[in-house]
């Protein structure tokens, strides 16, 4: 692969309030296999607005998830840095990560990963666990994330009693529920029949539009990137608009 | 919910296995409950003999007698204030393979030196006075049905025949360990059946200062050094730790068990946890998504570990404990046998100790796990 360059700055649009929440400079990354080098991407510049719902579209091994891992600091760069609300996660270790990350990120998973031996409700009040809110709080906190998501009924159930469009309502609610800085989606509709996709792709432009929430979403669905304000593609290591 | 809910709900995600593995932590504990507690009985049956009293035997062994002449001789040793004797009888009540140890005693000097033999039923006195009669423990006494005043015979072994005593008391021993089981009749009366063939098996002697016990046995192995019948004398606790010690290395046997034992479980379990954390890499690499931080992961792995094995371990040893408690068939052979709260104690803190070496390597690797690699591979 050649060495790639990109750079996309997202205009404010919809509920953007325009200040720059993400900014990510000269990112480039890299692997190793054996002894050949393969440039996933280089100098890749970006920024997101505040309150901006993003689609990321490329294919299969373009570098999408990797930038989105990246962002989510669950990946490495090697040169560049990504700096979300005025913090440096790239000069962070694995544990100022981990505890940025349950501040900061708010993950949806293309296949859910939902604890399958926990409740809905008690995914969702997973990421509470890690802060000091009394139980009654958390309680009131994961209530609310179920109400938005429309699964109120279904906090006593169990993953494998819901469906898989309910599955990921419930993996929306636990990404919202510590009300994160940004919520990333790797595919959220990419394991989901069209109904189920369109009911969590009417959720994201919810939580996008009424409750201001900055998302970037990762997609192969074109009708799925139409539903955010802006796309970029990104394609052998080039990101563009 | 709280992170121990996470622990208990991930303990029974795989019932059938995890049940299974705390299945065999309970064999196993129940097995050192029970091993461990040969190990006590037979160190606390060392510590059973008196300090106070010295045992002189025949210098080629136990089971070689001494001559009666001995004993004026002991006596008149200075520091001791009284002699006794006794014999080994070596017989039994209907079944040979149904055992309980009996002694001939020098009745009149024996029992006052015997703090221990407490008569609770029956009458010492009426003892002393029937040449016929015996002391039972309390133990056999439940064992068998028997009776004070009831008339009961026994087989000969080394001197064949129908033995018949009549029981005029029964004792309860001061110390469990000393036992509850044992039979005491009169050295007469083995003497006289035997036709004067029989002599003292050893000599008990009462030392009037228990700091000069080493002197004084010193002097009366000297004094016996030159004669036909050359003695070995010692105190009454080092000759039950020697008689203990017939019983062979049984506390090297023993340890090398629990240790075999304790490795078999620890591979058991560090396995179960391997597997239950291979099948949940998707699931950590969730956790450390949202926040999770690496130590936090391993606690909750080492932690889940550690509640098997300390499970396993509870139910094992309490079921030792209920098991041996109150009379077993054991306590013939270990008077007292029974698992100490020490016992309980130290199996616990192994219970921690394999639940923490087990969990350890699990724990490792959730904290290493990738969470590209892992989610990757999940995908």
């Amino acid at each position: 692969m050649s060495s790639p360059s990109s750079e996309a700055t997202a205009a404010p649009t919809g509920g953007a309030s325009g200040r720059v929440l993400v900014e990510i400079r000269n990112l480039t990354k890299a692997y190793r296999r054996g002894s050949e080098v393969i440039h996933v991407f280089e100098n890749v510049d970006l920024d997101i607005r505040e309150g901006e719902f993003l689609a990321l579209m490329g294919p299969s091994g373009s570098g999408k998830s990797t930038l989105l891992n990246i962002l989510a600091g669950l990946d490495t760069a090697d040169q560049g840095s990504v700096t979300v609300d005025g913090q440096e996660i790239t000069r962070m270790n694995a544990k100022q990560l981990a505890v940025w990350r349950s501040v900061n990120i708010g993950f949806i998973f293309q296949f859910y990963n939902l604890l399958p031996v926990l409740t809905a409700a008690q995914n969702v009040e997973l990421p509470l666990l890690l802060t000091n809110l009394p139980k009654k709080q958390r309680r009131e906190h994961v209530m609310t994330a179920l109400e938005v998501v429309g699964l109120t009924d279904r906090a006593q159930h169990f993953p494998r009693q819901l469906s898989g469009g309910q599955q990921q309502r419930v993996g929306i609610a636990r990404a919202i529920v510590s009300d994160p800085t940004i919520i990333l989606g790797d595919e959220p509709t990419g394991d989901l029949d069209s109904a189920s996709g369109n009911e969590i792709l009417s959720l994201l432009e919810q939580l996008n539009s009424q409750f201001g929430k900055t998302i970037l979403m990762v997609t192969h669905d074109p009708h799925a990137a139409e539903r955010a304000q802006a796309t970029m593609h990104m394609d052998k290591g080039v990101l563009s608009r | 919910m709280s992170v121990g809910r996470l622990i208990w709900a991930n303990l029974f995600r795989n019932k059938k296995r995890t049940f299974l593995t705390v299945a065999s932590v309970t064999v196993a504990f129940f097995l050192f409950g029970a091993l461990r507690s040969v190990i006590t009985t037979l160190d606390a049956a060392a510590e059973v003999g008196s300090e106070a009293r010295l045992v002189t035997s025949s210098a080629s062994g136990i089971t070689f007698p001494l001559p009666e002449a001995h004993a004026s001789r002991l006596a008149a040793v200075s520091g001791i204030t009284r002699v006794s004797w006794a014999n080994w009888f070596g017989g039994y009540y209907r079944d040979p393979q149904d055992f309980f140890a009996q002694f001939a005693i020098k009745a009149d000097t024996y029992l006052p030196m015997y703090p221990e033999i407490e008569i609770t039923a029956g009458d010492a006195d009426a003892f002393l006075r029937e040449r016929t009669a015996a002391i039972v423990g309390v133990g056999l006494l439940e064992k068998y049905g028997w009776q004070v005043g009831q008339t009961v015979t026994l087989q000969g072994t080394f001197l064949p025949g129908d033995w018949e005593f009549t029981i005029r008391a029964a004792y309860t021993p001061t110390n469990p360990s000393f036992g509850d089981a044992n039979m005491y009749f009169h050295y007469e009366y083995l003497y006289e059946r035997s036709n004067g063939q029989i002599s003292p098996g050893w000599f008990v002697l009462q030392l009037n200062d228990p700091d000069r016990a080493a002197d004084v046995a010193a002097q009366i192995d000297a004094l016996f050094e030159n004669s036909t019948a050359p003695t070995k004398t010692e105190t009454e606790r080092a000759f039950q730790a020697g008689f203990i010690t017939m019983w062979g290395n049984i506390g090297f046997l023993v340890r090398a068990i629990g240790t075999a034992v304790f490795f078999a479980i620890l591979f058991v379990a560090a396995n179960t946890m391997m597997m239950a954390v291979r099948e949940r890499i998707g699931e950590i690499a969730v956790l450390k998504t949202i926040g999770f931080k690496n130590g936090m992961l391993s606690a909750l792995v080492v932690l889940e570990s550690v509640l098997i094995t300390v499970l396993g371990g509870a139910v094992g040893l309490g079921a030792a404990k209920l098991m041996f408690m109150g009379k077993t068939p054991l306590s013939a052979f270990f008077p007292g046998f029974g698992v100490t709260t020490g016992t309980i104690g130290l199996g616990l803190g192994l219970a921690v100790l394999l639940g923490l070496v087990s969990g350890a390597i699990p724990a490792l690797q959730s904290a290493r796990l990738s969470v590209v690699n892992a989610l990757r591979r999940v995908a």
